[in-house]
């Protein structure tokens, strides 16, 4: 069944039109991958799904419920989660703490009752803290759980920023080029790594990327975007031998073993 | 209300906003460039007119020359509070800086109090400040013709070096972008420490017209003057030199006028003012003319 | 969970422990350093309670010394007896129902911090999109709004004459009582998920709001858990020194406030607490430095305005040359303790 679906969203700044008439539909556990040149209007598509902005024209619905336009915890809240092209970290917390943080959209306990220690807050905490130690250790950081953030070297900051918005428990996930700055085994491992978390929390993931072995790797369907029009959709063999994705890519491989 | 106290009020009102606008525009350049908001400034100003005061008291340096001397000190001053209290914070974050301004503006006023004293001293009036012409029936002070001239002239001098010179230029391009500016090969310190100079000494200027007009001098004087400039940059957009000067009158008009037509509030004047800030960050989070 | 019993019992003796020094001291200390250990707790409430806001929360606020205010004349209102107010309001009477009421000083305490936290909250909403110095501007502006109102309301507050001859229900057990309640709320509140909450946002706020932290509701619950306990603090100092006007509660002690909580450590409960100690018991000493002394026969005049002089630079030292005050982030804990002295015990 699909959980994701946009009817022509636009999104318009000013004079400026970056990206208009975009439709998807995503189906549940399906990998879609998001490219097109530098500011086709990915990460502003992004920015519409997760509320960032709210689209000019046009309708998101997720599970059949319109949430365009509505704000970025809620969505969340709701099941859809995200990871930035630059990375943002919580960098003077714990790496345990940034994990948890995505945990805290689905507390229970009130305020009060939190700050009383009440058995079911220390309950709730407690079950926080072993799903997040779980979820370090899916991304083999367990052992840097008392580190500051901040001071993790670059891919395993990448790999905690994706354990932070699994702690949200989404059912959606949306990657922004998490494979920027890899060298090519880490992006193998990456692929791996995400059709392993694919299929252990049944994910549907939406992934923007550069590097094309990552994505005709794992994706089963690609968007094509240029200056924010969709040019092209289909699998990876259509998409490689589509003329008008060669032509907004003149310059980068076609080849692809 | 006749017309004649009307002009009175307006002329007192407009020498007021332009009092004001010369302070604004040091805090709205320095925001403009550094993102910081100069807490001390204010207090800057009330070091301008001790300087004069002393360099005319203890050796008896005729008036014209204390400006001078007095502005030049002033500049001195600004230059160094950034170069000891902001320059080391460059690449701290923000609240490093906020914290740094706060503290200095404390010690510039207890600095003052130590060693100036807290009592009010009078602060030399030359007789050509004291006199009050009459111009279609209304009384106006020499002070209040002298302040708009002086202003005019130092708004013309700072607006032909920020469009004119290459300092200015500098000046724009950090402004507008902080990093792209250093990667370009803008000396940053230099130029940066050129805009404490020329806020501190449009400050200075304002310091000493604000002393003629009103000739009592103590530790705290800043204070008043350096909020309602402050809050006549912030309306005005902060960054702008056009929004600081027209932000400047309107918070010197606003302030006359509230107290001649609605004198029964006049005791909240002090909150209208934040009032009309908090109004204004609320609805245009940069100010009534934005950013230059 | 047998850790958790643990640091509970452990927590309970040093409550103990303090219970036990209050009787001592009532007993056998001069009334001097009981004045002292007084304005310590209560400097421990009021450094706590911004470092919530400020520290832990990110939200540079520089309008402490408003809910103080508040805090302090709700809570004057409501126990000063009407013969008081009576004779307190002598140009203009005080309104109705304020004139006749008079409630013991525990419920017009908590009455006075829910008000400063209702009022905390409400200040909290403008200043929800706005960042670092528009910040600290807009609140300190509120700050200054309430201290103007306070001094025209003349049927409500008695204007700048102020409210004199307050009664002293501030004692040990209050102040001591009321701050060891403030660090017990603002540290379980910090070492919770949503303590986790309001730090990311200090990180990050677009990440935190990514990862499903609602800004508007943690905002304001720093903001209006800060105000409830500067209010309670307000009311506290109010009592103690038994006079208050407008200008009581100005700038001057909200810079106090953050020369205490920023050479603490903005992020840590341990430091501010040290830090309003050493702090308090400095602006003592240093008071003696601006009235004259006699040393040895020789005639020492005061030196007024010393006494903020060292504050201020004091302030700039930290800032300048150790950012993060004494300690940081970091807080002492029964579990750091713990793992230091018995480093193989884990988990």
């Amino acid at each position: 069944m699909s959980i994701l679906k946009t009817d022509n969203i636009t999104m318009q700044f000013g004079g400026l039109t970056a990206v208009s008439n975009f439709i998807i539909e995503a189906k549940e556990g399906e990998l879609v991958g998001l490219i097109g040149p530098n500011g086709a209007g990915k990460t502003t598509i992004f920015n519409m799904l997760t509320g960032t902005y709210k689209p000019t024209k046009g309708k998101i619905y997720f599970y059949d419920k319109e949430i365009s336009g509505k704000g970025i915890d809620r969505i969340t809240s709701l099941g859809i989660a995200r990871t930035f092209q630059n990375i943002r970290l919580f960098s003077d917390l714990s790496v345990l703490d940034n994990v948890k943080v995505g945990a805290h959209v689905h507390m229970k306990s009130s305020v009060w009752k939190t700050i009383a220690r009440w058995p079911s807050y220390l309950y709730e905490e407690e079950n926080i803290h072993e799903r997040a130690i779980s979820l370090l250790k899916v991304v083999h950081l367990e052992n840097l759980k008392d580190d500051l953030a901040g001071s993790l070297p670059y891919g395993e900051q990448r790999r905690l920023e994706i354990a932070r918005a699994l702690a949200t428990s989404p059912k959606l996930l949306l990657l922004d080029e998490p494979a920027a700055g890899m060298n090519p085994q880490e992006s193998k491992d990456l692929m791996e790594f995400i059709i392993e978390i694919q299929n252990r929390f049944k994910l549907t993931i939406i992934l923007i990327e550069h590097d094309m072995k990552v994505v005709m790797g794992i994706c089963k369907r690609i968007i094509v975007l240029d200056y924010g029009i969709t040019i092209a959709e289909g699998n990876p063999i259509e998409i490689q031998n589509n003329p008008e994705v060669i032509k907004a890519y003149l310059g980068v491989e076609a080849t692809y073993a | 209300m006749t017309f004649n106290v009307l002009l009175q009020n307006l002329s007192n009102g407009i020498s007021l906003g332009f009092l004001f606008a010369l302070i604004a525009i040091g805090y709205s350049m320095v925001y403009g460039i550094l993102n910081l908001i100069n807490f001390a400034h204010g207090d800057i100003f009330m070091m301008a007119t001790f300087f004069v005061y002393y360099a005319i008291a203890l050796f008896s340096i005729p008036w014209g020359l204390a400006f001078f001397v007095g502005i030049l000190l002033t500049i001195l001053l600004g230059v160094s509070v950034d170069r000891f209290a902001y320059r080391p914070l460059r690449n701290s974050p923000r609240i490093s800086c906020l914290c740094s301004a706060i503290g200095m503006s404390f010690l510039l006023e207890n600095f003052a109090i130590v060693v100036f004293g807290g009592r009010p001293k009078a602060f030399f009036r030359p007789e050509i400040f004291t006199k009050m012409y009459t111009i279609f029936n209304v009384r106006i002070h020499s002070v209040s013709i002298v302040t708009p001239v002086i202003a005019i002239l130092a708004l013309l001098v700072l607006t032909y070096i920020i469009h004119r010179t290459k300092i200015g230029l500098a000046m724009r391009a950090i402004s507008r972008d902080f990093d792209t500016a250093n990667l370009m090969g803008i000396n940053i310190n230099k130029t940066i420490a050129f805009t404490f100079a020329i806020g501190s000494g449009l400050a200075a200027i304002g310091a000493i017209l604000w002393a003629l007009r009103y000739p009592q001098i103590y530790p705290y004087m800043g204070i008043f003057p350096g909020w309602r400039a402050f809050a006549a940059a912030i309306m005005g957009g902060i960054g702008s030199i056009r929004g600081a000067t027209l932000g400047g009158f309107l918070v010197g008009l606003l302030s006359i006028m509230i107290v001649v037509f609605l004198p029964a509030l006049a005791g909240y004047k002090d909150a209208f003012i934040f009032i009309g800030v908090i109004i204004v960050l609320s609805f245009k989070p940069k100010g009534l003319f934005g950013e230059e | 969970m047998k850790k958790n019993i643990l640091y509970f019992l452990l927590n309970i003796s040093i409550i103990l422990l303090i219970i036990i020094f209050v009787i001592t001291a009532n007993r056998n200390f001069d009334s001097y350093i009981i004045r002292i250990l007084n304005l310590c707790a209560i400097y421990i409430i009021l450094g706590v309670s911004l470092n919530l806001i400020n520290g832990f929360t990110g939200q540079f606020s520089l309008g402490h010394a408003g809910f103080m205010s508040i805090g302090a004349y709700m809570s004057a209102l409501l126990y000063m007896s009407p013969e008081l107010k009576e004779v307190n309001f002598f140009i203009t009477p005080l309104i109705w129902p304020l004139s006749v009421i008079q409630i013991p000083f525990v419920f017009s305490l908590i009455i006075a911090g829910l008000v400063s936290a209702g009022v905390g909250f409400l200040i909290g909403i403008p200043c929800l999109r706005l960042k670092g110095d528009y910040l600290a501007i807009v609140t300190f502006g509120f700050s200054e709004i309430i201290r103007v109102i306070f001094n025209n309301l003349q049927n409500v507050t008695n204007g700048p004459i102020g409210l004199k001859g307050l009664p002293t229900h501030t004692n040990l057990w209050w102040s001591f009582g009321i701050a060891i309640l403030t660090v017990l709320v603002v540290k379980n509140l910090i070492n919770s998920s949503y303590g986790r909450a309001l730090k990311s946002i200090r990180e990050n706020e677009t990440a935190a709001e990514a990862m499903g932290v609602n800004l508007f509701f943690h905002k304001s619950l720093a903001f209006a858990i800060g105000a409830f306990f500067a209010g309670l603090g307000g009311a506290l100092l109010g009592s103690f020194i038994m006079t208050i006007d407008p200008n009581t509660f100005s700038f001057l002690l909200t810079f106090q406030l953050i020369v205490i909580v920023v050479v603490g450590g903005l992020g840590s409960i341990t430091g501010t607490v040290i830090s309003a100690i050493i702090i308090t018991v400095l602006m003592e000493v240093l008071r003696s430095v601006e009235s004259p002394m006699n040393i040895f026969g020789l005639h020492v005049p005061g030196i007024p305005g010393m006494r903020m002089l060292v504050f201020a630079i004091l302030l700039m030292t930290v800032v300048l040359f150790f950012k993060k005050g004494l300690m940081g982030m970091k807080e002492w804990s029964w579990d750091g303790l713990l793992k230091k002295y018995f480093p193989d015990n884990e988990r």
